[in-house]
């Protein structure tokens, strides 16, 4: 019996201690970040975000990151599809190397991108000569958004037409269905929860994403300065308290889209 | 090992599954714990082992209350639904494994090991791993599991649910040979009543949480203590005005009461095969079903609908037919109490004495 | 048709995957071997990747720790609620959805040298903020779902079954967990710590804020090959970021071997 006693003492100490450590590091640090940029009240929080650097950042943040969601979930649902349906010659190559980005350190993509895009290089002079630039605009960050984010829709997917039961697709086209009305009414909408969610983590990433972009944006304010960026600027520039405030704007949205993510699921797994 | 469980309960939430059973079980015996699916019987079951916590009540084992003794220090084997064996072991560790944990000494583990292997008929296979085992394979290994540490009682969890028909008549028998030759006192779970009928040599009753009967199968098929019982062990038929039946017009007398009858009770036949005439009633044949080695018949008595059986062996009926049916006797039921009612016509009203 | 598709696909990959990494190692390269040797042997470079693996070490070995024993927690602990479940569970998710740049603001928030707990650390002689400590807190609050994530969907699945049969047979949760559990989670916890591995080499974000970024005290590899972009030293940063490239890619094999283990067992 003392020994049952102690025993039970020991389990409840070291649940408490993983709890703990669980808690001070994941949710402190965030609560820590909420109360931060309110501690000198509204005002200041207002001004910090009505700076039109800070909202500017944050737009164009939003916009770059559904542009790179919009690509990546055309290209995305393709090489799912691709990769799933066919068998080719190199199947088995580019579906390990999918997760290449996931492996591959943010700041190592960008660089890449730099190299590959940049002044000097034989694209990035190619298209100067045609008149648009690439490296330090916009297209260069939606580049690397791309890139940070290309694994998402395309591992979301693919799991969906493995489970799906091959009879579904033969018994459309014994009714009549043509290729692309099955396409349409029977595998789409298979794949639709797959690419939804694998959207939303590509936008909450993209929005996030900070490594790949600082190097290939050029950062200008206002023009291609994007919010981590911004906030990692006013770190810098010792103004923890407006970095903070940006931070939150960023950091809700990217929960309100998590928290969808798992109403989706969650419905889609109770169904 | 003799087992005492009083006014145990178990909730999950708002959901009640275990209400109030009371039971006590013989060093020996065999239980079969039957009732629908969902009914608590498994709950009732995980309770014993201390895979569950009741949430009142106490389970008490050789005289010594164990509530709060976890599973690891009850003395007990567990047969689980699906087997649970370690896929990642052989058959031999997985027999092996109560018995390492024991601390047994490396030739005592081999030779208990090795005798649970012959009993259980799984020599030659002691080196497969779990997926390379048919179903009745596995059972048998989970069987000698349970049973290698030497247990004072052995629960089993719908132990053949899992298993084709056709294997699961032959290891039926082969568990109940199995367990008077081990002589160790066992409870199994069971939707079936073929099964606990079969096997157990005494049957508790399960049905929504509650202990409905405890008592042999014969017993309990003879005499259903409550309407439940009756109704889910055996075949029969519910009549709600059993007082328009002949022989059974005192039924009247209790209004709301219904009446139970079993397919036994009835006899069917042309006129000439009943030697009281009297007691049978005009029916007419309704249906007719092959049921392999008999008839069974659906025959109409006014607007009732009864369901017998009868002999490939009698002259055979035929759909429309005019026939006399012949009611023995009925379970009668009300709200409060049950009793078994005769056919009062039985009685000759006329004996001959010789 | 089909056709089309699988030359559209070899298409992306060229363009997006295959043709960077392939200028990563032609860029490295540039000036010859010496000049990778170089770029490679230069102290700041030495301290950089010693640092690096540092942080991979200790956060892989704490994450492993603490992620498999709170994924257990989560899939069978009957102590926390239902409801107390679903919360925890959702909040382990939290800081994917986190920039690694927050994420660092939020240690230097908490922790740095202008916060209560900041002095209170430097006054006992431990710097958090701009030191080894901060770096490691700041990478293991980003990778600490990974863990969690990969061990929870094996866990649900191998059901709770072998372990209260073991309970049954005698053995304690100790035995279990090392005879019955470990067997079966075994290969997604090394899925788990290639992941962890590959996210921490590659933290750059929260590194960067957490750091101060100093050289040969508290740069990483990472942080490394920024700061030679920046300085416009691209064959530097090359060299650099194609050892980082190789250690990728060998991660990426060793993901796909574990992934194929996992699904076999």
């Amino acid at each position: 019996m003392n020994y049952m006693l102690r025993s039970r003492w020991w389990s409840f100490g070291f649940r408490s201690a993983i709890m703990l450590y669980f808690i001070i590091l994941i949710v402190l640090p965030i609560l820590g970040v909420y109360t931060q940029s309110f501690s000198l009240g509204w005002a200041p929080f207002w001004e910090s975000v009505s700076d039109p650097l800070a909202w500017k950042a944050v737009l164009l943040t939003i916009r770059l990151a559904l542009i790179a969601t919009v690509i990546n979930v055309l290209i995305g649902t393709m090489i799912g599809w691709v990769l799933i349906r066919y068998r080719f010659f190199g199947r088995r190559i580019l579906n390990s190397l999918v997760d290449l980005p996931f492996a591959l350190p943010t700041a190592v993509g960008g660089l890449m991108i730099l190299l590959l895009l940049g002044p000097g290089s034989f694209v990035g002079d190619a298209a100067q000569r045609l008149g648009f630039e690439i490296v330090f605009h916009e297209p260069a960050i939606v580049i690397a958004m791309l890139f940070v984010t290309f694994p998402f829709v395309i591992r979301a997917v693919q799991p969906l037409l493995e489970e799906m039961d091959k009879a579904e697709e033969e018994a459309a086209y014994t009714l009549g269905a043509s290729k692309a009305k099955t396409f349409l009414r029977v595998i789409f909408p298979t794949m639709l929860p797959g690419i939804l969610s694998g959207a939303m983590l590509a936008f909450s990433r993209g929005l996030a994403e900070f490594g790949a972009v600082v190097l290939v944006a050029g950062n200008i304010p206002g023009k291609t300065l994007i919010a981590s960026v911004y906030i990692f600027g006013e770190v810098e520039s010792d103004n923890p308290q407006g970095a903070a405030a940006v931070s939150i704007i960023l950091l809700t949205l990217s929960f309100l889209i998590l928290w969808l993510l798992n109403v989706i699921q969650s419905r889609r797994s109770g169904v | 090992m003799h087992i005492e469980v009083s006014g145990l309960n178990k909730s999950f939430g708002d959901f009640h599954a275990v209400r109030d059973v009371s039971f006590s079980i013989e060093k020996g015996h065999l239980i079969g714990l039957l009732g629908p699916s969902g009914g608590g019987k498994t709950s009732i079951l995980r309770m014993l082992a201390g895979l569950e916590t009741p949430s009142s009540g106490d389970i008490v084992f050789h005289g010594k209350r164990v509530n709060d003794l976890p599973p690891q220090e009850r003395g007990i084997g567990f047969v689980f639904q699906n087997y649970a064996l370690f896929k990642h072991m052989t058959v031999y560790d997985n027999v092996a494994f109560g018995l390492k944990i024991k601390k047994f000494s490396k030739s005592q583990i081999r030779d208990r090991v090795m005798e649970l292997v012959e009993l259980t008929g799984l020599k030659g296979f002691e080196h497969r791993y779990p997926h390379q085992l048919s179903g009745g394979q596995r059972q048998r290994v989970a069987f000698a599991r349970a049973l290698a540490p030497e247990p004072q009682l052995l629960l089993l969890d719908e132990p053949f649910a899992a298993i084709d028909a056709k294997i699961r008549q032959e290891l039926r028998t082969w568990l109940k040979e199995m367990i008077e030759r081990v002589g160790i006192t066992s409870i199994f779970v069971t939707h079936d009543q073929d099964e606990a009928i079969e096997v157990a040599d005494e049957i508790m009753i399960i049905n929504k949480g509650r202990l409905e009967q405890k008592g042999s199968p014969w017993d309990i098929y003879k005499s259903p203590q409550t309407q439940f019982v009756a109704s889910f062990i055996g075949e029969s038929t519910i009549v709600e005005d059993v007082s328009k039946l002949k022989g059974f017009e005192e039924a009247a007398g209790w209004p709301g009461a219904q009446a139970l009858i079993r397919p036994e009770f009835i006899e069917v036949g042309k006129p000439g095969e009943f030697r009281l005439q009297s007691a049978t009633e005009q029916g007419k044949v309704k249906h007719l079903h092959f049921r392999g080695s008999e008839w069974m018949v659906e025959v109409e008595v006014g607007s009732i609908t009864l369901i017998t059986y009868r002999s490939l062996e009698k002259e055979v009926l035929h759909p429309g037919d005019e026939v006399r049916v012949l009611v023995h006797r009925a379970y009668m039921f009300n709200q409060s109490d049950s009793w078994m009612m005769e056919n009062r016509l039985k009685e000759d009203p006329m004996p001959i004495h010789i | 048709m089909k056709k089309l598709w699988i030359t559209l696909t070899y298409a992306v990959f060229l363009v997006l995957l295959i043709a960077p990494l392939v200028r990563i190692f032609s860029g490295s390269w540039a000036e010859g071997w010496d000049g990778f040797i170089e770029a490679l042997t230069r102290p700041q470079s030495l301290h950089a990747l010693w640092m690096t693996f540092l942080i991979v070490i200790i956060v892989t070995a704490l994450n492993t720790l603490f992620g498999v024993m709170l994924a257990i927690y989560l899939v069978r602990a009957d102590w926390l609620g239902r409801r107390m479940k679903q919360l925890l569970n959702s909040i382990v998710d939290l800081p994917f959805a986190v920039s690694p740049v927050i994420g660092g603001l939020m240690i230097v928030l908490l922790l740095g040298p202008n916060t209560i707990i900041g002095t209170f650390f430097e006054d006992i002689g431990f710097k958090v903020v701009y030191a080894m400590p901060g770096m490691i807190i700041a990478t293991l609050f980003v990778t600490f779902p990974m863990m969690v994530r990969e061990v929870m969907p094996v866990l649900q699945e191998i059901g709770s079954q072998q372990e209260e049969a073991a309970s049954t047979l005698g053995a304690y949760s100790w035995y279990t967990f090392w005879h019955v559990t470990w067997p079966s989670i075994r290969w997604g916890v090394i899925y788990g710590v290639v992941l962890t591995v590959a996210r921490s080499m590659g933290e750059f974000g929260a590194v960067l804020v957490v750091s101060g970024n100093i050289i040969n005290k508290t740069q990483t590899a990472t942080t490394l090959v920024y700061q030679d972009v920046e300085n416009f030293n691209i064959v530097a940063a090359n060299s650099v970021a194609l050892v980082l490239a190789a250690i990728s890619i060998g991660l990426l094999l060793l993901m796909e071997w574990a992934k194929k283990r996992k699904e076999v067992h």
